[in-house]
């Protein structure tokens, strides 16, 4: 028990100081780096919680995919940081009361907050005793009563990569590159001419 | 001292403040405002593993994993269009964004 409490305080104040640091840090590539971590310690917050498969999910998207992107974005883009910077403590006491206001609101909601009585009895899908693990579970769960809904989130990210790809994508003008097209439809007639070649003359 | 719900809550609700604020703080800067939305959502994958496992509930983690993965998603198309943006004006600060004078 008391290793679990020291291995959430752990987790939660790295979690918490390095959100600081991504939203204060000059370096957007230190930024990115500070997210990853936040990352790492989130996942560690969810393996405390019961949740493995999403721990590892999250470390596989997130720190895999989605952080390496913007860092892949941060570095491709030439861009002159400190211009972006400039009147950073500027709107730093209008974010600040905001940011203020919004967490005391929150911790109002969380001081004076009370579960339903009958909240407990009416678990959807309880999570299975014995030893089915989280994953286990999770899967039972969401190739029956979700698939729908599983096959939406896998349509939502075949969009997303097309969408992607198509803005990105760009036709530079001087490349030469392979027409395989124009190469398939090519005729004989165009490519092949049948000469009468004289004795002694050639052509 | 264990553990409760509680505690990843005010987590929770350090981090999504921490999101607002860093929007906020950093208005120019496109790249750490996406950071600063994906900071938001993990603030609400944590609210909804935290109270799948107080509630022993399952659908929370499955809500989680659909919100993970729209966030992978609205980061992918993010980006796409800050390089696009980027490619065509050279830049990224906010304030140019006025081309369509909304």
């Amino acid at each position: 028990m008391i290793i679990e409490t020291i291995a959430f305080y752990l987790f939660a104040f790295i979690t918490i100081a390095s959100a600081v640091m991504v939203i204060s840090s000059k370096n957007p590539v230190h930024s990115v780096l500070f997210l990853i971590l936040a990352f790492f310690n989130s996942a560690g917050l969810f393996i405390l919680m019961g949740a493995e498969f999403l721990a590892m999910i999250l470390i596989v998207v997130y720190v895999g995919a989605v952080a390496v992107l913007f860092l892949f974005v941060v570095m491709m883009l030439d861009v002159n940081f400190a211009e972006l910077r400039a009147g950073f403590l500027q709107y730093l006491p209008i974010g600040g009361l905001i940011g203020l206001i919004l967490l005391i609101e929150l911790i109002f909601i969380l001081s004076a907050w009370v579960l339903a009585p009958e909240a407990e009895t009416v678990a959807r899908a309880p999570v299975p005793g014995g030893d089915i693990s989280n994953t286990d579970a999770l899967g039972r769960l969401i190739y029956t009563d979700y698939a729908y809904l599983f096959q939406a989130a896998g349509l939502i990210l075949l969009v997303a990569m097309i969408g992607a790809i198509v803005l990105t994508l760009r036709e530079r003008v001087g490349v030469r590159k392979q027409k395989i097209a124009d190469q398939i439809a090519r005729k004989r007639e165009e490519a092949v001419a049948v000469r009468k070649v004289g004795t002694g003359e050639g052509i | 001292m264990g553990v409760g719900l509680e505690h990843f809550l005010v987590v929770a609700a350090i981090l999504f403040t921490l999101g607002i604020f860093g929007i906020f703080l950093n208005r120019k800067n496109v790249i750490i405002i996406l950071m600063s939305i994906e900071l938001m959502l993990l603030a609400v994958n944590i609210n909804l593993v935290a109270f799948a496992t107080h509630l022993n509930d399952l659908v929370g983690q499955v809500f989680a994993l659909f919100v993970l993965t729209v966030a992978a998603a609205e980061a992918a198309i993010g980006l796409a269009i800050l390089v696009v943006y980027f490619r065509n004006r050279g830049s990224i600060q906010v304030d140019d964004v006025n081309l369509m004078k909304g």
